[in-house]
């Protein structure tokens, strides 16, 4: 009797233990999967490129590390410009993204007027119009206004998102009522409100927008693409394809990957920094677009 | 299935890594005979659902042995121990009907134990009539009220015939109404199915009302075990005596000298056997009478009319309570001369606990 | 009354603007570009209305091999990346060691420059002169012979597309996934054990069903999100799509719109408005399997 329990016992801890071996082996493989690259671009990064094309067989560690890729990525190519330019459209988007959603979000959130649900309803429905439907007049019309390669014309139209306009009505609409009377009574203005109550208590879900926004900011691709074509106005992302084309020689990969490096460094350290909270927002609502 | 519990006891590493670890069931002996309805009961956090969770075998234990009849399994996995246990939110799986909840666990079942459809439909039905969800068979949860949905539970739990059924909190999601009805429902089922059912609580009422037999636990370690009367009249330390019974137990501070109890100054009753010392009086509120000449003094408060009794409301400076309350018969005219009110007590309502120990002092009766 | 009225309207105003000019107005314009024929944007006139353009696009030998890239794309990676998902959240949701660790590194390629990453995994792919690259040296660790994955075979250059694309998608879904999973209530796992349900049984009869809207939601967004694909194929083959046979639909219109092309806005958005077609029928068709099959 006793025998067979315990030979169900060790049984199922046999199982569990092949199990949990076999779960640690899948995490690690992906884990590496998606490490490897990053520490392939490091790696290549500090590789001299006499060192790197000597090697048929690439290695996977470095004899004679060097940081001459950086300093070369930074002058040889227009790299900080592009980084300076990246730096002034992601901010200047994105402040003043959130000025514009925010006083969006109050208005349907707070005040009343005729026509609210009527507009927020077309509002919403704006929110399935994917972006290369209208990117094409979009492109037109800046063209037409004579923004192309202006930082204008690469910043208007991502100026608004209705889909964070919803996130943060949202999230106003849960602030009670009685703090607005409350203000209300003692003659606050509403602005003043907005500024003084809303906005702080809010303050998680606008950080979590902010986060959100800076990374597709800085990862935007495509309209840059279109609207600039002059090397002044080029953003990081076209950077690198400009530096792919036409950079250090098609060869110099160990300066491409130096330049990828300083790209991606930014971002990873943001991330790393508010990890919870970009986690926290992202699964709140944000699609990589 | 008789259930024995030997030395059992469950630790859990502290939180905060820092100090002692947390032992949340403290070396349990009890023994549950056959075919019984067991009421655990206790305040949060003392212990129970982890004992409960022991006897399931969700949870191994640190030290000590459960026996199911002779059968040591304290080993087991919970699907080898033969228990059924109704969760305290019910965990039924929502995207499943209520046949389809039913039929789960039978299923389950491998190698020579496997059922036909029509076996395992048999079954279903079988239980689903005890607990009286016949009509409901094809509906969701969420289509179900919370009564209707502990009943569904209960069938899950019982159909495969579990040897001892287990129950956590089972009316804790119910309104008042329905916990009145449902007690009675689990009582009615226990007693067709005759299958050994322990069930935790922490309302003493809900315990007192349905259990063959009670189990009084405080932080991890078990007070008192008894019929629910037995518990009640003769509890053995303040926290069971304070624990059970609506309203709760009045406490006072008073003094035994030459075996007669004094509260306030005042010599209340004959306490033989009891050697001079300081106590806390525990009195039942329907332990006073009341009596003009009566020895127990205290200051009148209000009367609350409860229809078949009335509830006095009175203070006293010696009691441990704010307030002390007295049920007595509503034929009683209440009187009170000068703001105060006098009481004769009954003495077996009366009990004496160590002023350190908080345990019980023992009066010699009938001697 | 009005004065409220028209104060909401002025807080109002800036959106209402820049969606006005940015989204609404280009939405109209759009169907009408598609319908001018022989439009030409440097004097801004049209010889009439028809179905030209759509007529040429759908015969553009360029959109129709995007066409098949993008679904080829579409159905390979959809399901392989949410199927591995699925598995790798299970298995972080296992584990209490190290789940954090993991759970940040899944995470890095969500917040990593799309055409930055691309060219590691270009270079890790490519086989040069000078280098096999690092995959055709493992493949020749292994016996197998050397293959040029970015120049080289249509099915080479497909694989590298999508196990790109994977990577790149994969960060979202196993978040979503992992919330997914903690979310549901432990005491349905107890009661399952208490029943002696089996492994496999609790994952396909309990976890599955319970997850199933978050499934479905991660198809959804999957299935636009690979239709929409573009910059991870430039990332990996360069701006001339075309002559690299691995264009997609968006790609093809942001070539018809400027690059090399050159200039038709009118085919651009013929080939935008059948992009948004095929989009919105997938998602139908989607929603109404996920009604049949999510419960609750």
């Amino acid at each position: 009797m006793d025998n067979s329990y315990d030979q169900i016992k060790k049984n199922a801890s046999a199982r569990t233990r092949a199990l949990n071996i076999a779960v640690y082996v899948l995490l690690g493989f992906w884990a590496l999967m998606v490490l490897f690259p990053f520490y392939w671009m490091i790696l290549t990064s500090i590789k001299s490129y006499s060192e790197y094309s000597s090697e048929w067989v690439p290695k996977l560690y470095s004899a004679s590390p060097t940081f001459q890729n950086y300093v070369d990525a930074f002058t040889t190519v227009n790299l900080s410009r592009y980084f300076l330019n990246t730096l002034i459209f992601t901010l200047i988007t994105t402040g003043a993204m959130i000025i514009v959603i925010t006083l969006a979000a109050y208005a349907f959130a707070r005040l009343e007027f005729r026509g609210k649900d009527l507009l927020f309803t077309l509002f919403l429905s704006l929110m399935m119009i994917p972006n290369e439907l209208v990117i094409i007049t979009n492109f037109q019309t800046i063209t037409n206004a004579g923004l192309r390669n202006t930082f204008t014309g690469l910043i208007l139209p991502s100026i608004t998102s209705v889909f964070y306009i919803y996130l943060l009505r949202e999230n106003f609409l849960q602030v009670p009522d009685e703090l607005y009377y409350a203000a209300k009574v003692d003659g606050t203005s509403d602005l003043k409100y907005l500024f003084k109550v809303m906005l702080p208590i809010c303050r998680p879900t606008l950080i979590t927008i902010i986060i959100l926004k800076v990374i597709e900011c800085w990862n935007s691709y495509v309209w840059p693409r279109l609207i600039t074509d002059d090397e002044a106005y080029y953003l990081v992302s076209n950077g690198i394809q400009e530096i792919r084309q036409n950079g250090f020689g098609r060869e110099n990969v160990p300066a491409m990957m130096a330049a990828v490096v300083a790209i991606s460094v930014p971002l990873i350290v943001l991330f790393l920094i508010f990890r919870k909270k970009i986690m926290a927002g992202v699964s709140r609502g944000g699609i990589k677009g | 299935m008789k259930v024995v519990l030997e030395n059992l006891t469950k630790r859990f590493p502290n939180r905060n890594r820092k100090g002692d670890d947390v032992i949340a069931v403290n070396n349990f002996n009890f023994e549950i005979p056959d075919g019984k309805l067991i009421g655990l009961l206790g305040p949060s956090g003392c212990g129970k659902s982890t004992c409960l969770s022991l006897i399931c075998g969700l949870q191994r234990p640190s030290e000590g042995k459960i026996f199911f009849g002779d059968e040591d399994v304290t080993n087991l996995p919970p699907e080898n121990r033969g228990v059924g246990m109704v969760f305290q939110n019910y965990a039924l799986y929502p995207h499943l009907t209520v046949r389809q909840n039913i039929v789960f666990p039978l299923e389950n079942l491998k190698g020579d134990q496997k059922m036909t459809k029509q076996a395992m439909e048999a079954k279903a039905m079988e239980a689903a009539k005890l607990v009286q969800i016949e009509p409901f068979m094809d509906r969701r949860p969420s289509e179900l009220s919370g009564g209707q949905q502990q009943r569904v539970a209960i069938a899950r739990a019982l159909v495969k015939t579990p040897r001892v059924l287990l129950l956590d909190e089972p009316l804790s999601n119910l309104d008042a109404r329905l916990r009145l009805q449902t007690r009675e429902e689990i009582r009615r089922i226990q007693t067709e199915t005759k299958v050994t059912t322990i069930f935790v609580t922490h309302d003493q009422e809900e315990a007192m009302s349905i259990s063959d037999m009670i189990i009084v636990m405080k932080l991890g370690v078990i007070q008192q075990i008894g019929k629910p009367q037995e518990v009640y009249d003769d509890p053995v330390n303040l926290f069971v005596a304070k624990f059970l019974g609506t309203p709760p137990i009045n406490v006072f501070t008073g003094t035994v000298k030459g075996e007669k109890l004094y509260i306030d100054g005042s010599q209340v009753l004959d306490v033989p056997g009891v050697s001079d010392q300081e106590v806390y009086v525990g009195i039942r509120p329907e332990g006073f009478i009341l009596h003009d000449q009566g020895p127990f003094q205290v200051r009148f408060g209000a009367v609350e009319v409860m229809g078949r009794d009335i509830s006095i409301v009175s203070y006293s400076d010696a009691s441990e309570n704010p307030t002390i309350r007295s049920i007595i018969d509503s034929s009683n005219k209440v009187e009170p001369e000068g703001g105060i009110i006098r009481f004769a007590l009954k003495s077996e309502k009366v009990h004496l606990f160590s002023k350190e120990t908080e345990e019980r002092i023992r009066v010699t009766r009938n001697r | 009354m009005d004065y409220k009225s028209n104060k909401a309207w002025l807080y109002l105003l800036p959106a209402i603007l820049f969606l006005g000019v940015f989204m609404v107005y280009p939405l109209i314009d759009v169907f009408i570009y598609s319908f001018e024929e022989g439009y030409n944007s440097a004097s801004q006139t049209s010889f009439g209305v028809g179905a030209y353009n759509y007529s040429y696009v759908l015969h553009d030998p360029y959109f129709l091999q995007a066409l098949k890239n993008t679904f080829l794309l579409v159905i390979i990676t959809v399901p392989l990346s949410t199927g591995i998902a699925l598995l790798i959240s299970a298995a972080l949701s296992s584990i209490k060691v190290l789940k954090d660790a993991f759970q940040t590194i899944f995470f890095l390629p969500y917040v990593t420059n799309t055409l930055a990453v691309g060219l590691v995994f270009m270079i890790l792919f490519q086989k040069t002169p000078y280098s096999d690259g690092f995959i055709n040296n493992i493949i020749g660790f292994f016996g197998g012979s050397a293959v040029d994955w970015i120049d080289g075979p249509y099915w080479a250059k497909m694989f590298v597309l999508c196990l790109y694309t994977i990577w790149i998608v994969m960060p979202f879904k196993i978040l979503l996934l992992t919330g997914a999973l903690a979310s549901v209530n432990q005491d349905y796992y107890n009661a399952a054990r208490v029943d002696g349900t089996s492994k496999p049984r609790i994952f396909f009869k309990i976890t599955l069903p319970m997850i199933s809207p978050t499934i479905f939601y991660l198809v959804i967004t999957g299935f636009i999100g690979a239709f929409k694909a573009y910059s991870d194929a430039v990332a990996l083959f360069g701006t001339d799509l075309n002559a690299a046979e691995m264009n997609t639909i968006v790609g093809y219109i942001y070539d018809m719109l400027y690059g090399d092309s050159g200039g038709y806005p009118s085919y651009a958005s013929s080939a935008a408005i059948v992009l948004f077609a095929i989009v919105l029928t997938i998602t139908c068709i989607n929603l109404l399997v996920s009604r049949k099959h999510v419960h609750y």
